[in-house]
């Protein structure tokens, strides 16, 4: 069907298009594994000369259970996440917005890291990966004789 | 040019991220988690005037020098939650606790607004 209703019957899917149509506008090409988005834990990433930085916002872990790999370039932040919320009946849950679960975020590195010199830290809910850049991807002089 | 420069500066302020929160009430309290990584203690703010709960935090997250920010899903460092507490909430009270960028507040209910059972006599 060429055209769309006019009065769609389902409001919140229709809804969910236009997102994804302003998400597209925003974002003409998007990433292979998806907008990335309002996921679990939130990452930021970035770069120095020396290394790539990802910043994970994975606040209420336990440090031991968080499992970071690199796999062919790829790196990949798993772990579980366990619920705050009571399972009595005597207790109401008027709000309930964290994420609770299993989670796995996959991000794609650059050729140039080094997968064996990886600094882990946890703090206040943030896990920083800084990975060093192999010594001889680093900007170099070269003499001219 | 120096007023412009203020007002941006307020403008920058005043837009903060929303953070998740889980509100749980029992018979003796409401408990609040909320979600707020990179917040330390000392970047933490709670304020409680009148009626309203305000949660307010910085995000300190150490960076390298020369950082080339490539993607960004946080790029608010500053979380803002305002709740309106009812009167039967004891507001100073409120034991608060920062764990791993997860705030867990508990506001006791007033002394005279804990449960007691109503006696229904028939007559």
């Amino acid at each position: 069907m060429i055209y769309r209703s006019l009065f769609p019957r389902d409001m919140f899917s229709e809804l969910n298009r236009l997102q994804r149509v302003l998400a597209q506008d925003f974002e003409p090409s998007p990433n292979i594994r998806g907008f990335g988005r309002g996921g679990y834990p939130a990452l930021n990433i970035g770069g120095t000369q020396n290394s790539v930085e990802i910043y994970a916002f994975a606040p209420g872990l336990n440090p031991a259970m968080i499992e970071v790999n690199i796999d062919r370039g790829v790196l990949t932040i798993e772990g579980e996440r366990a619920s705050d919320l009571p399972d009595d009946d005597k207790s109401a849950v008027h709000i309930n917005e964290r994420f609770a679960g299993r989670f796995r975020r996959v991000v794609s590195l650059p050729d140039d890291v080094d997968p064996t010199a990886v600094e882990a830290t946890y703090r206040d809910g943030v896990l920083r990966l800084s990975i060093r850049r192999r010594e001889s991807a680093l900007p170099r002089r070269i003499e001219v004789k | 040019m120096s007023n412009d420069v203020k007002q941006q500066d307020n403008g920058r302020r005043d837009t903060a991220v929303v953070p998740p929160v889980d509100v749980i009430e029992d018979a003796t309290g409401i408990t609040l988690f909320a979600d707020l990584p990179g917040v330390g203690k000392e970047q933490l703010q709670l304020r409680v005037e009148a009626e309203t709960l305000t949660i307010e935090g910085e995000v300190g997250v150490a960076t390298p020098e020369g950082l080339q920010p490539s993607h960004a899903e946080v790029s608010v460092p500053r979380y803002r939650r305002v709740f309106t507490l009812s009167k039967e909430l004891d507001p100073d009270r409120i034991a608060a606790e920062l764990n791993h960028g997860v705030l867990n507040l508990r506001i006791p209910k007033a002394e005279h607004a804990q449960p007691r059972k109503v006696q229904i006599r028939v007559g």
